[in-house]
């Protein structure tokens, strides 16, 4: 029975590991770095996500929509009522049409998503090189492809890293991603080898592997050959709060503004999280003692 | 069912209904004093957390079925807005999203539970495959459901499945075309998804009580897999297993918590946040994790594999033969009672038996590791051994050793090791008399 009951735990939590590795993506992870967001009592820096979402407005809304998120949730940035509604109304929106039939700009108001750069998936693509930039406001969450085997992504998961894979990623991308020259091993970074590939067809695809025409070389694209050109250059903005303003800062800064945004919800699930396992915790220790009293006097 | 007289009411309402319609009587003898191995395992907590699940599945379905849009323009989105203006949406989407995985983590352990200590042998071989159909229906809602938030793997994970049809000659094409509503999977696919996905767990209440009622007739196996002999072998249903089934599911509530609260996408795919484009495939395609061992049957069959070529190979393409395996390795679960020979049921009592199943249970896990792998070599080949493993067991195992096996000697009765055990013996026998008649 022991046995058994050893090899079922172990079946479930193999089974727990081989679900993750569905979200194992092939290529290689850049390095993680540790979030004020994770574990089982972390919460956002209120200082990042204000200086993300600089980031995001000066740099990156040039090309990139955010659908999903609307002005009103800026509040969970630390915003309050009137910052976000003035903040708001320097962006125009199209509203329309009025009892005239004419359509017609207005301020955007706390209840407007916000705004995107382009008017329609066409106008987008026609002024990017025929490549629509995606929408950021899942980013995120749907570039967590995990740390890489199994095993890591179940410590991960235990360590409560949530989606920081996706953070990693992004802020890797446009932090430390582009190289101008880059070097045989950069390059085997974004073009990892293929199974049963040799070392000699390995290489020489590396080397034959050119840049195509309008792309970006860029270490963590899957690929190496990155459509975007470098967003984040040694201040290009100047932050608000005095931060010094290095493409590192602000790659993290943006990438963490972005987590926020992939799910708003973020913290008060986690917070909810801690009252629910308390709650079962206890409501599990008071049915084990129920559970031995009402068994005492059988034998079985 | 179950002969005990009906209790003598003291609330002349519930006495009144009770004579009209007997449902307090019913309660009464099924769940109050419906007699219940008392030698039963923490691994007969699984069917009652099943039922848990699947109660919990169809309230936050309800409630996510009021907001959901099923249009291709609009789903992804209507998604996005209950995790994020909903109030408390986010919460019911993890629990349905995650509730999905522990109904399979759940249903999975209750069927090797089974399969362990041969609670599918006589008399129980219809209440086996009630459960087989119940899994089939499982699988079937749990796929649709996987359509329904339109990301990525939503889309190109019903396409793959729905283009499995297509395998069948003459008529598979407009199989496929019945099914889509048209010539790909589009807003059609998804109307007739989301209808169905709302129905089938209807249906699967409806086998579950089927289940209970084949249950309650031949009453619930033991980990000694011998018949109740009498009241001493037995305790009433509650507060025993009232109590004992609280437990496990406060335990299983902690474990489901911690993913709902703590790592809600871990069992996900991040490719599904981003909208469903028929226009890009993403480099895999891998369905949800409690499919990945029937997938990797699927993909076991390619042209050249022996075992294809012997069986398959001279009358049917590579991909009919993957499909009719995966339905095929379904089909054999619910055959099992006649593939095996052994009269005993539990492998407490079956050395070499209880050997065979612990390797399955290892191959099955093997089969889903591998199944979650880009289609290259090695992973072929093992898929390819699993698969065939997979058939060994049930087709040539099974019967097998249930000839050539020598059984251990079965305890006279389920209280029998229990009186050698302990000098208190004499006393718990009394005792759990006793309690048969309060």
């Amino acid at each position: 029975m022991r046995k058994f009951g050893l090899s079922i735990a172990a079946a479930a939590l193999l089974t727990l590991g081989v679900s993750s590795q569905a979200s194992a993506a092939t290529g290689a992870h850049p390095p993680t770095t540790d979030y004020s967001f994770t574990g089982f009592f972390g919460s956002f820096d209120r200082a990042e996500l204000q200086r993300g979402l600089q980031v995001y407005k000066q740099v990156c809304a040039a090309c990139h929509g955010m659908d999903l998120v609307h002005y009103r949730d800026l509040v969970d940035l630390g915003y309050s009522e009137d910052q976000i509604k003035s903040f708001a109304a320097t962006f125009q929106v199209t509203d329309g049409p009025n009892d005239d039939g004419d359509m017609f700009d207005r301020p955007a108001e706390a209840s407007d998503a916000f705004i995107s750069p382009f008017s329609n998936d066409k106008i987008a693509a026609a002024s990017n090189g025929g490549v629509v930039p995606p929408d950021l406001s899942l980013i995120v969450k749907s570039r967590a492809n995990g740390y890489g085997g199994i095993g890591q992504n179940f410590l991960a998961m235990l360590q409560i890293k949530g989606y920081a894979s996706g953070t990693d990623y992004v802020s890797h991308l446009v932090g430390t991603g582009y190289i101008e020259e880059p070097t045989l091993e950069d390059k085997m970074v974004c073009m990892p080898q293929n199974a049963g590939e040799t070392d000699a067809a390995y290489k020489t695809r590396i080397e034959e592997h050119q840049a195509p025409p309008g792309t970006y070389f860029n270490k963590w694209f899957a690929g190496c050959y990155f459509k975007m050109p470098q967003p984040l250059y040694e201040d290009s903005i100047e932050y608000e709060d005095g931060t010094p303003a290095t493409k590192e800062q602000m790659a993290h800064d943006v990438a963490v503004f972005l987590t926020w945004a992939s799910e708003p919800a973020f913290e008060t699930r986690k917070e909810t999280g801690i009252k629910v396992l308390l709650f079962l915790a206890v409501f599990t220790g008071l049915m084990i003692a129920v559970k031995r009293n009402v068994w005492r006097n059988v034998k079985h | 069912m179950s002969n005990h007289p009906a209790p003598n009411f003291k609330n002349p309402v519930i006495r009144w209904v009770d004579s009209r319609l007997p449902v307090f009587s019913y309660v009464h003898a099924e769940y109050g004093v419906f007699p219940m191995p008392k030698n039963l395992n923490y691994f007969w907590n699984f069917g009652a957390l099943a039922m848990v699940v699947l109660m919990v599945m169809i309230l936050t379905g309800i409630m996510l079925a009021m907001q959901y849009t099923p249009n291709v323009d609009l789903a992804f989105n209507s998604v996005e807005r209950i995790m994020r203006d909903v109030n408390s949406g986010w919460l019911l989407r993890y629990i349905h999203m995650n509730g999905a995985s522990m109904f399979f983590i759940v249903v999975y352990i209750h069927i090797f539970r089974g399969m362990y200590y041969g609670s599918y042998k006589n008399p129980r071989e219809l209440l086996w495959i009630l459960g087989v159909v119940i899994l089939v229906l499982m699988m079937a809602t749990a796929f649709m459901g996987y359509v329904l938030p339109w990301g990525q793997m939503s889309f190109w994970g019903a396409t793959v499945i729905t283009n499995l049809f297509s395998a069948f000659p003459l008529i598979g094409e407009s199989i496929v075309q019945w099914l889509w509503g048209g010539f790909s999977v589009d807003n059609p696919t998804l109307n007739r998804f989301f209808a169905l996905h709302y129905l089938l767990p209807f249906i699967i209440i409806a086998v579950v009580a089927l289940h209970v009622v084949a249950l309650h007739v031949v009453k619930s196996n033991n980990p000694d897999g011998i018949e109740v002999r009498g009241p001493q072998d037995t305790v009433p249903f509650h507060p025993y297993f009232t109590a004992k089934d609280s437990l496990g599911l406060a335990v299983f509530l902690f474990i489901f918590a911690f993913f709902v609260f703590f790592a809600p996408n871990y069992m996900g795919h991040p490719d599904n946040y981003i909208e469903a484009n028929p226009l890009v495939t993403p480099p895999h395609i891998v369905p949800e994790w409690y499919f990945l061992p029937y997938y990797a049957i699927l993909r076991s069959f390619v042209d050249g594999w022996w075992i294809y070529e012997i069986f398959f190979g001279w009358w049917s393409e590579a991909k009919l033969a993957g499909v009719l395996a995966m339905f095929g390795s379904l089909i054999i679960v619910a055959v099992l009672p006649w593939l095996d020979t052994s009269k005993v049921r539990s492998c407490r009592y079956r050395p070499i038996y209880k050997w065979a199943v612990i390797l399955f249970l290892i191959n099955f896990i093997i089969l889903g590791w591998v199944g979650g792998k880009p289609a290259e070599e090695p992973y072929v080949t093992i898929a390819q051994g699993a698969t065939m493993y997979y058939f060994f067991h049930f087709l040539i195992l099974t019967p097998l050793i249930g000839w050539i096996e020598r059984p251990k000697p079965l305890p006279a009765s389920i209280s029998e090791p229990v009186l050698k055990a302990g000098s208190g013996a004499q006393f718990a026998g009394a005792s759990a008399a006793k309690m048969e008649k309060s």
